[in-house]
């Protein structure tokens, strides 16, 4: 499948806000001007936006707590996104939940997820409203290869398959879950394998670093799951450039490994394919990094100068009336 | 009017409000064929199907998970958890994202699901099937809790539940399922946090919630013998709770005991001597607040040691009539 200009364009946009709101992200937190904690999605950005990208604007996704990328993905307004992580009011959440809630339901995203493998469960109940609803939408799930070893996803994969649903369950493998490596207690094969045990026929893994493969992949996924051919499983193998969190000090890997990946750095693995398939010129491409940086140091603006939640609001919203 | 079970009216309240609303729909483990462990669910299946009853395998988290998610895309789903045991294993999807996906999203959505569980001993089921962690989830805001303890206030309650916009852990007891009572036909609501006051008194108030109602009620049959005029007041909602009817009756008889089954430390009857006391009703109090529970152990397997883990008719005569003499 070959790309319009266009879509080049896009998704290089939306490259360029992820790598650059969790950049500002950073740099906010150093500066102290946000608490809390955050989980970066740097290097992970193709998997994001290659998998989103074969939605239609009503389908939806649900996520993880590293899901800044997937909230751009899914078409988040950057400023009301940056808002919630500086907990402003006018944030997506009113400030009540932070980076690692941010939801944007009228968006089609039901939100980031602060426990490992909290989503899974969650998206199988969505894909059955989705069945009885029979509006023709599917939903993507994502989730860590930490998350994969959880309770929660085997009894989800089960439920999964038993209802049919259309749903396409994505693990975001960055390799590790905090400390504990992916490999030494499965490869990224071997999670995408547990797609065919199940019962889901169109699993697979992919190269998470490149656009195009995680886009074709999950296309076919979600052809088939809109089809009512039920659930995949998908693993997009990336790496986190950063840290867990704010706490890791990256004892459990060594530089080296970091800067080998950076090699496979999917930003530049994709300018490297707009160039190759003349889709965007270099100086195009610098032009559309430009743009997302621009966009992010506006939504920053917006996010300093918004209001703080009054404290006599604490209570609202706890129930729905 | 009609008398039918508590069993009878959960079971027709769920069959009417699926009748009404086609976003209700039952998910739980062995309610399809079987028609759940007590039966509940019995005839359902064959009514609407397999596509609103659906028969999973053993996942309680799994299961959970998938209602919440079901109720965040507005659909209505009740949940059978087969024993209130088994929420410890349902308990993440509950307590960490139903409860908080509304709050947390900043009001973006909400989570209009029901989690039907029965509770309480008396079976000879023994530890791992006869435990009451009410007290667990009312400790959760975010969630309502349910614990209906006749058959007209299980129907109208369990309809008020299904349409209420917020997950409700809604409490059955097992030895209630086979109880008889009046209750109407038709559809009728229940509003959640309104407390019932079962037996009109003047000497002293019990505070009770689910089987210890019935038990209660028995025991004040007993004392009004002995010329002991017995108020029993079932809170019926435990959260969002209804002080105000509480606070009425002890001013009212200045003299309270609460009665549960659950386990007294940490239960709800803490909670309920801590609202009085902070209330206006304080100053209104004759004697100490009194608490009758749960023994601090497991539930055992034994007919007689079971039976000794909970307050029994006899036990409540003996410790409201105590109440009740005892002057300060």
């Amino acid at each position: 499948m070959k790309l319009s200009k266009e879509n080049a364009e896009h998704y290089m946009l939306q490259m360029y806000q992820v790598r650059a709101f969790e950049e500002q992200a950073e740099k906010s937190y150093m500066a102290g001007k946000i608490h809390g904690t955050m989980h970066l999605s740097i290097g992970q950005e193709a998997s994001a936006i290659g998998s989103i990208s074969t939605l239609e604007p009503t389908d939806f996704i649900i996520g993880h707590h590293r899901g800044h990328g997937l909230c751009i993905a899914k078409g988040a307004d950057l400023n009301l996104m940056m808002a919630e992580f500086y907990g402003k009011e006018n944030g997506y959440c009113r400030g009540r939940g932070g980076s690692m809630h941010i939801a944007d339901v009228a968006g089609g995203n039901l939100g980031a997820n602060g426990v490992v493998g909290g989503g899974i469960p969650m998206a199988v109940g969505i894909g059955i409203g989705l069945k009885m609803k029979a509006e023709n939408q599917v939903l993507l799930a994502f989730f860590g290869d930490g998350a994969a070893s959880t309770g929660a996803f085997h009894e989800s994969m089960i439920l999964a398959v038993l209802f049919q649903v259309p749903v396409v369950f994505i693990c975001e493998n960055n390799q590790y879950a905090m400390s504990f490596s992916a490999n030494d207690w499965t490869t990224s094969k071997k999670i995408a394998a547990h797609g065919e045990i199940y019962g889901m026929a169109g699993s697979c893994s992919t190269d998470g670093n490149d656009l195009l493969e995680v886009k074709n992949a999950v296309k076919k996924a979600v052809d088939l799951a809109r089809s009512g051919g039920g659930p995949s499983l998908i693993v997009n193998d990336t790496y986190r450039w950063r840290g867990h969190s704010k706490s890791d000090r990256n004892r459990y890997r060594t530089a080296e490994e970091i800067e080998e990946w950076k090699k496979k750095d999917p930003i530049l693995k994709f300018r490297a394919y707009c160039n190759k398939e003349k889709l965007l010129t270099e100086k195009e491409a610098d032009q559309i990094k430009e743009q997302g940086y621009a966009d992010i140091e506006a939504a920053r603006v917006f996010a300093e100068a918004s209001p703080d939640p009054k404290v006599e609001t604490l209570e609202e919203g706890v129930y729905a009336p | 009017m009609r008398e039918i079970t508590y069993l009878e009216a959960v079971r027709e309240a769920m069959t009417q409000e699926m009748e009404r609303d086609s976003r209700v729909f039952l998910i739980g483990e062995d309610i399809g064929v079987y028609g759940g462990a007590f039966q509940v669910s019995y005839g359902m299946l064959e009514k609407f199907g397999h596509e609103r009853i659906l028969d999973t395998p053993i996942t309680e988290l799994g299961l959970t998970g998938a209602a919440v998610g079901a109720a965040l895309i507005g659909m209505r789903p009740i949940a059978e958890i087969m024993f209130m045991d088994f929420t410890t294993l349902a308990s993440e999807q509950l307590v960490n994202q139903a409860a908080k996906l509304r709050f947390m999203f900043g009001g973006q959505s909400s989570v209009p699901m029901v989690l039907r569980t029965p509770a309480g001993s008396g079976t000879g089921a023994a530890e791992h099937h006869s435990q009451s962690f009410e007290n667990w989830f009312v400790h959760v805001p975010g969630l309502k809790v349910v614990m209906p303890t006749t058959p007209y206030d299980v129907k109208g309650l369990l309809i008020s539940s299904i349409r209420d916009n917020n997950p409700v852990v809604f409490i059955e007891h097992k030895l209630l399922y086979k109880t008889k009572g009046e209750v109407p036909e038709e559809m009728y609501e229940i509003p959640l946090g309104k407390a019932d006051i079962k037996r009109e008194g003047k000497d002293l108030t019990i505070i009770a919630t689910g089987i210890m109602v019935q038990k209660s009620l028995a025991a004040a049959e007993k004392l009004i013998k002995e010329g002991i005029d017995i108020e029993v007041l079932d809170p019926r909602t435990l959260r969002p709770l209804d002080t105000e009817s509480i606070v009425k009756s002890v001013k009212k008889t200045g003299k309270v005991l609460i009665v549960h089954e659950a386990v007294k430390t940490g239960g709800f009857g803490g909670e309920l001597a801590g609202v009085i006391a902070e209330s206006e009703a304080f100053g209104y109090l004759d004697a100490p607040i009194l608490r009758l529970a749960g023994r601090e152990v497991p539930i055992p397997y034994n007919r007689d040691l079971e039976k000794a883990a909970v307050p029994q008719v006899e036990d409540i005569v003996q410790k409201a009539r105590e109440l009740a003499n005892l002057k300060v």
